[in-house]
């Protein structure tokens, strides 16, 4: 291996002055929503980081979460970041295949034994080791050989974070996700179907620049990107309040641009960025191009009932349910009614007249 | 693990198919069983229409008669605003629309969310008012029975959480919702079987009434 550069090495090799650095610094900072006043420590840490060696494993995937990070187009923070880390293996991207590639992820791994991020894009299926193999090895045997030595995994996409697509109903293959199988490492899920390329590469930046991972919350998410409620900070929002809202994707409202909520949108539950950081280097982001949000990097959303049910209306077919309950409540009410008229029947026919004479003898 | 999506997602599908299945059977057979018994036909001549009657005393019955304000005006103030917050808040949300929409297969006009923010605001302080002149009043709680308190706890739950569900407080939005739905499905369950069905019953009881006056030709 050359000897390690550093990320300032590097970008002035490219032609990237100081003043780049620090701006690339700032902007760090503010997606990772750090005070201005820890840009210098970010430049320090950076300028002194051999660049952080990174081994990206592929398993059940679509491949649209490493598609999402390498289509930005502008110099932009994540290519910047992918320029500047070792990416030592990625099954998708790298250009060795067969042994060759086998040889150099384990190459990698003892070079870097115990210092290496992990990166997992995918699904693990334990159905069957069969399901999903690399060189022979079941995605399972990889994974665990290569988690062994890592400093921490990093879960990119929905179905490395929560199983996914490939864990959805009836789950054929036995999906997992990271979590499931690795208990002893520290790991951060970046949830999304593909995740925001901002937040992965923010995710590096930090673990970089402050050799910790950023701070998490209860599923694993790093509290920066995952914090907001896309409902809270979308710009439809004031439609919703008002109660004016498109009653299908063609009509009027639709056109004004009012709330997607009767058409499904699942805004109001999904915890991620896209409404802030949007997508395509900002250009929109599925509200504004006029389809609900999906839900896309929540747990099981994919069994969370249709996509184009509104977020109030039970997934179950209730209405049906409904039917019966009515019949049978019917039926025996009817039933009880007869019962009781009978008995009513019964207690008038076996009256017995009590006189006052009667109720006289008792009382003495 | 069960994350709150998931715990929405049950609240969503299974736990709602059984409270609808328990609420509508519920009703429909207490329903029926009242019907089901008959009344002893009336063979006099009648000196009125049953019906006119009938739909008068619904309405009739509905004035608070001057003596009983007097004596109970807070009562009567605050339940008609709670119940009244309680109808706008239940059918003209927009939310709650399209589940009767689902279910019926129509829809009606809904108020903005904001409008139904301060109504409910206005429905959850009525309750406990109410609830604090039950408690305070030795007469009134002595009459009260733990029935009168489990009704009470299960209509305002519903109120509380969907307030909370929408202003995001103490649990993220999709455990909120979930614990919203949740409540209402409690509600729905022990609603046939205690005396929430005063919300049927009244108006049969009402129309009863006024029918037997409209018969006899009684003025009311
Ligand atoms: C007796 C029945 C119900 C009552 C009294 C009730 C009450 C409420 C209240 C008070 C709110 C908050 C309004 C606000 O402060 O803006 C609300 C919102 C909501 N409720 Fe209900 N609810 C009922 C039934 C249901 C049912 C059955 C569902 C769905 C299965 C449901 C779903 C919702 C949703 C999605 C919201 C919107 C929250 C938001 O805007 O963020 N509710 N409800
Ligand atoms: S479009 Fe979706 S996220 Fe935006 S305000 Fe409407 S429901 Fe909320």
């Amino acid at each position: 291996m050359s000897k390690p550069q550093s990320i300032a090495e590097r970008l002035s090799n490219q032609g990237f002055n100081r003043r780049d650095f620090l701006k690339f610094c700032g902007i760090t900072a503010t997606v990772m929503g750090l005070p201005p006043a820890v840009i210098p420590q970010i430049a320090n840490a950076l300028e002194k980081t051999p660049r952080q060696s990174v081994i990206w494993l592929s398993f059940q995937e679509c491949t649209g979460c490493t598609a999402s990070l390498t289509r930005a187009h502008a110099p932009t923070l994540e290519r910047l970041i992918f320029d500047h880390i070792s990416l030592d293996i990625h099954h998708t991207l790298q250009a060795a295949s067969g042994e060759a590639a086998e040889q150099i992820r384990k190459q990698a791994m003892k070079d870097n034994q115990g210092n290496y991020l992990l990166i997992v894009e995918g699904s693990i299926p334990i159905g069957n080791p069969g399901y999903s193999t690399i060189a022979g090895m079941s995605n399972k045997d990889m994974l665990m050989e290569v988690a062994k030595d890592a400093k921490a995994i990093i879960a990119v996409g929905t179905c490395a974070a929560y199983g996914g697509i490939p864990h959805a109903y009836p789950n054929p293959t036995g999906a997992v996700s990271v979590e499931e199988l690795i208990t002893n490492k520290p790991i951060v899920n970046i949830p999304g179907c593909p995740p925001i390329p901002v937040a992965i590469a923010g995710v590096i930046a930090h673990t970089v620049t402050f050799g910790t991972l950023p701070e998490l919350d209860s599923l694993k998410r790093p509290v920066t990107f995952f914090g907001q409620n896309i409902h809270d900070r979308c710009y439809r929002r004031p439609f919703y309040d008002k109660g004016l809202f498109a009653e299908s994707f063609d009509d009027e409202g639709a056109k004004k641009g009012w709330c997607l909520y009767k058409l499904g949108c699942k805004g109001p539950v999904t915890s991620n960025t896209c409404a802030t950081e949007k997508w395509n280097a900002g250009v929109s982001f599925p509200i504004e191009s006029g389809h609900g949000c999906l839900g896309c990097s929540e747990p099981n959303f994919w069994d969370a009932g249709s996509f184009y049910k509104a977020l109030s209306v039970p997934t179950g077919d209730f209405a049906q349910t409904a039917g019966y309950a009515l019949a049978a409540g019917a039926a025996v009410g009817v039933a009880t009614g007869l019962l009781n008229k009978k008995k009513k029947g019964d207690a008038a026919k076996n009256h017995e007249t009590v006189t006052i004479n009667d109720l006289d003898r008792k009382q003495q | 693990m069960m994350t709150s999506i998931d715990f929405l997602s049950w609240v969503r599908g299974p736990v709602f198919i059984m409270a609808t299945a328990i609420f509508v059977f519920g009703i429909s057979l207490r329903l029926l069983e009242i019907v089901s018994l008959r009344r002893k036909p009336d063979y006099s001549a009648p000196r009125g229409s049953r019906m006119v009657g009938g739909m008068r005393t619904l309405f009739s019955r509905s004035m608070y008669d001057k003596s009983t304000f007097q004596r109970s005006a807070f009562t009567i103030v605050a339940g008609y605003i709670f119940h009244l917050g309680l109808f706008i808040v239940t059918f003209l949300s927009v939310p709650h629309i399209l589940l009767f929409r689902e279910l019926f297969g129509f829809d009606w006009f809904g108020l903005p969310t904001i409008l139904i923010d301060a109504v409910t605001v206005i429905t959850l302080l009525a309750m406990l008012v109410l609830l604090i002149h039950r408690l305070k009043n030795p007469v009134r709680r002595f009459l009260s029975t733990f029935e009168n308190y489990v009704v009470w706890t299960v209509t305002f739950l519903p109120l509380l959480t969907g307030y909370m569900a929408y202003h995001h407080s103490v649990f993220p939005y999709p455990l909120m919702l979930g614990l919203h739905i949740l409540s209402v499905e409690i509600l729905m369950v022990v609603f046939p079987f205690t005396q929430l069905m005063h919300t049927f019953t009244l108006f049969m009881a009402r129309w009863h009434t006024g029918a037997n006056a409209g018969h006899r030709g009684i003025q009311v």
